[in-house]
């Protein structure tokens, strides 16, 4: 060690690495637990000194309101499976490390899609006919509007990450500017149109979403971790020079993933459009696609994790909801409860991932 | 030391705040002419009696805090307990309307209410799905045309509450005409409108008519914003028409744009929906809203005496639906009240028609048609949604985009 290195003040605290073997499978738990616990902890403190509430009775109202009756079951099932459908889009685009914080607009774009081929077409063609080409067209916009940034991206390097930003204001207007068009009350609601949807199965309108989610997330689980797509994705994501140096040809790779991106997007516009709703609004796809980019991070971009990560969203929001519901506070307080209990977990993986060190005496220093 | 200084500065201002809020505490405003009627219990409500209600926003929208605040008034005047209602705020005009709609079946309510226009096509797929269930909506439509039986609507006359307010306009024209501020012809009125829609066509027509009925002269310019709730275009708007010389504002929009920009030029405004007399002291005249507090009764009392609920209901004057401010006397011209009393008693004994064709005319020419019986235009008979949406004379429309 050189003197002036010796000679340099450590910092009374200063943050390090770990060494991913340093901890044990159930020290990773253990954290993530107490994590829990102490972000459960701090909203009951919370809900009580700002609304005088009792802290029990609060998390017992969120339990209700998720698995409170079959219905609220099923609602909670469809939550998960439509906002794990767009963090799946968003994860092979994310492992490559293309930033696609489009996919609000590609859901979106698709669902207009979908309800225009199902104003104009449904009533010409039989209805088998009807869903294929909906199925087509929405798949379709979902794959043109990822395509674009990643054009753009892959041959003169434009930031994707404004790109498909912008992308999604262009969705929401479109959408806003063809309700106009369609809808002739001026309401700006368009009527459902529960006579072109997709299939119901076992006479549960929801369970159909929920098997086609559960089928791409295995898709895509394997796609990921066995494919050779999946491991150039993973190559270009560590570093284009080596990607390159390979003989993977990166634009392509980009253009590929950005495509495969879009098109699972194009499924959850069709399944919440064609599927669920039977028609559009602006707020059809209600932030999932944002709401995706956490989920997709909290797993690592692990597909069977995001199943979890993905319900534990949708639980704090419909269980905040009824909170919201049962005591009559303002939403804003299970927002608040939602946004503690996810800065804890976010904030254990920094403690899984780094370790604080403490300075230790000088001499022992020296 | 500094941080001293600006603490005893913040708290200096706190009190000056204060001591300038109290100077201005002397109310001009006067009793309400039609004030808010206190709720008749009349009926017994059943142990298992349960009312659901769904809301569009919060209370922080002035909308929806006009049903909250109707909501809670009946809840204290029937005396339902806490197991008995069961209020969702915050759901979207989609599918989230249908899901909360059926939820709330799901908890045993009787009765489910919502309160946005484009809640309607969710609340009638729940009401075709629970038969059993009484489904009322308001500002919708539908319910005359689907013939579904547990499927209601429901409005308020307000355009008669527009017309009342008209009046205060009118007679404070009439008031900048005799004090030389204005000639007769230079009385134009500036009006900001949401949409083209019926429900605000029919309420500016009515304000007008109401102002017509005591200035003859009187003309008005509206500005539409293609949106409810925009306080900067709404702003906007009413600086627009104030600088093409409209010398009294009026709107059909929800936030504070419009009274703002009126108390900042110095125009006396008529306001809608909520009182905007504590931001505009100097400006303001009188509000008209429509009180839902009669309404919910009349639905709880349906379901607990088994009696069947109006396809279509209509509040008015009579069922204390309609409701006014008080009149801020230090803007308002010198017997505003009395007129407006009048009026009210012309309105409940039936001498007095808001769309009277004879008093007004569309391009030169009298108004006939289905809906015209006897010479009056019948607004809210066939469904309880406003549908008045002629073009009358003198009236002109800035815009027509929205």
């Amino acid at each position: 060690m050189s003197k002036t290195e010796s000679k340099k003040r450590t910092p009374f605290v200063h943050i390090v690495k770990r060494d991913p073997a340093s901890l044990t499978w159930y020290h990773k738990l253990l954290v993530r637990g107490v994590a829990i616990v102490a972000a459960l902890l701090v909203c009951g403190v919370l809900i009580t000194l700002l609304t005088g509430k009792n802290p029990i009775e609060v998390y017992g109202s969120m339990i209700d309101g998720v698995f409170g009756s079959s219905r609220r079951v099923w609602n909670m099932l469809q939550g998960v499976a439509m906002l794990l459908c767009v963090s799946l889009a968003v994860t092979p685009a994310f492992k490559m490390k293309f930033w696609n914080i489009g996919a609000e607009g590609q859901v979106l774009i698709s669902g207009l899609a979908c309800v225009a081929t199902m104003m104009f077409l449904g009533d010409k063609m039989p209805l088998w006919l009807l869903l294929t080409v909906m199925t087509v067209v929405s798949i379709l916009s979902g794959m043109i509007w990822a395509l674009l940034p990643a054009v753009f991206k892959a041959y003169w390097n434009t930031n994707e990450t404004l790109f498909t930003l912008m992308m999604n204001y262009v969705a929401t207007q479109l959408v806003a500017y063809f309700l106009k068009v369609f809808v002739k009350d001026g309401s700006g609601v368009l009527s459902p149109m529960d006579q072109y949807g997709l299939p119901v199965i076992g006479g549960q309108a929801y369970l159909l979403n929920i098997i086609l989610v559960a089928l791409i997330t295995v898709v895509v689980y394997i796609y990921l971790k066995y494919s050779k797509q999946g491991y150039e994705i993973s190559v270009v994501g560590e570093s284009e020079n080596t990607a390159r140096y390979i003989g993977i040809n990166v634009k392509k790779v980009i253009i590929r993933t950005m495509l495969v991106s879009g098109a699972i997007c194009g499924i959850a516009g069709l399944l919440l459009v064609g599927g669920t709703n039977h028609t559009i609004s602006t707020t059809t796809v209600g932030g999932r696609g944002f709401t995706a980019i956490m989920v997709s991070w909290l797993a690592k971009f692990n597909p069977l994790y995001m199943i979890l990560t993905s319900a534990l969203v949708i639980f704090l929001e419909k269980g905040a909801q009824q909170v919201s519901t049962d005591f009559r506070i303002s939403s804003s307080i299970s927002d608040i409860v939602t946004g503690i209990i996810l800065l804890f977990i976010i904030g254990c993986e920094f403690f899984l991932q780094y370790r604080v060190v403490i300075r230790k005496n000088r001499k022992e220093n020296a | 030391m500094k941080k001293i200084l600006a603490l005893l500065l913040a708290a200096l201002m706190v009190f000056g705040l204060a001591a300038c809020g109290g100077a201005e505490d002397k109310n001009t405003m006067s009793e309400s002419p039609l004030p808010a009627t206190e709720l008749v219990v009349d009926y017994e409500v059943k142990d298992d009696f349960k009312i659901g209600f769904i809301c569009l926003h919060d209370e922080k929208s002035t909308y929806d805090k006009n049903f909250l605040d109707a909501a809670d008034e009946m809840i204290k005047a029937v005396g339902l307990t806490t197991d008995q209602y069961i209020i969702k705020i915050n759901i979207p005009e989609g599918k989230e309307c249908y899901e909360a709609a059926a939820d709330l079946v799901d908890q045993g309510c009787d009765i489910i209410f919502a309160n946005s226009f484009g809640h309607e096509d969710f609340m009638l797929q729940a009401a075709k799905e629970f038969p059993e269930v009484q489904f009322c909506h308001a500002t919708g439509y539908k319910a005359h045309l689907e013939n579904v039986a547990n499927y209601h609507n429901a409005f308020a006359s307000i355009y008669e509450g527009r017309y009342l307010a008209g009046i205060a306009a009118g007679l404070k024209l009439n008031e900048m005409i005799k004090d030389g501020k204005i000639t007769a012809e230079q009385a134009k009125m500036g009006y900001v409108g949401a949409f083209t829609y019926a429900e605000v066509i029919s309420g500016y027509s009515s304000f007008y008519l109401g102002a017509k009925s005591v200035c003859p002269t009187v003309t008005m310019d509206v500005q539409f914003t293609g949106s409810w709730y925009d306080a900067i275009e709404e702003q906007n708007a009413a600086e627009a028409l104030i600088a093409r010389d409209c010398v009294l504002i009026s709107q059909h929009a929800d936030s504070m744009g419009a009274p703002g920009a009126c108390e900042a030029a110095k125009v006396p405004n008529v306001s809608y929906n909520g009182a905007t007399y504590e931001s505009c002291p100097e400006t303001f005249i009188v509000s008209s809203r429509i009180n839902w507090a009669p309404y919910f009764n009349y639905i709880v009392k349906c379901v607990n005496t088994g009696a069947k609920i109006d396809t279509d209901w209509c509040g008015g004057i009579a069922e204390g639906s309609v409701v006014l401010t008080g009149v801020n006397e230090a803007v308002a011209a010198e017997g505003t009240v009395e007129a407006i009393k009048n009026a009210i008693a012309g309105l409940k004994d039936g001498t007095v028609k808001v769309f009277n064709t004879a008093n007004f005319t569309v391009e030169g020419k009298a108004v006939t048609g289905d809906a015209v019986v006897n010479g009056i235009f019948e607004e809210s008979k066939s469904q309880s949604a406003p549908y008045f949406d002629l073009r009358i004379d003198g009236i002109t429309l800035l815009n027509e985009k929205f």
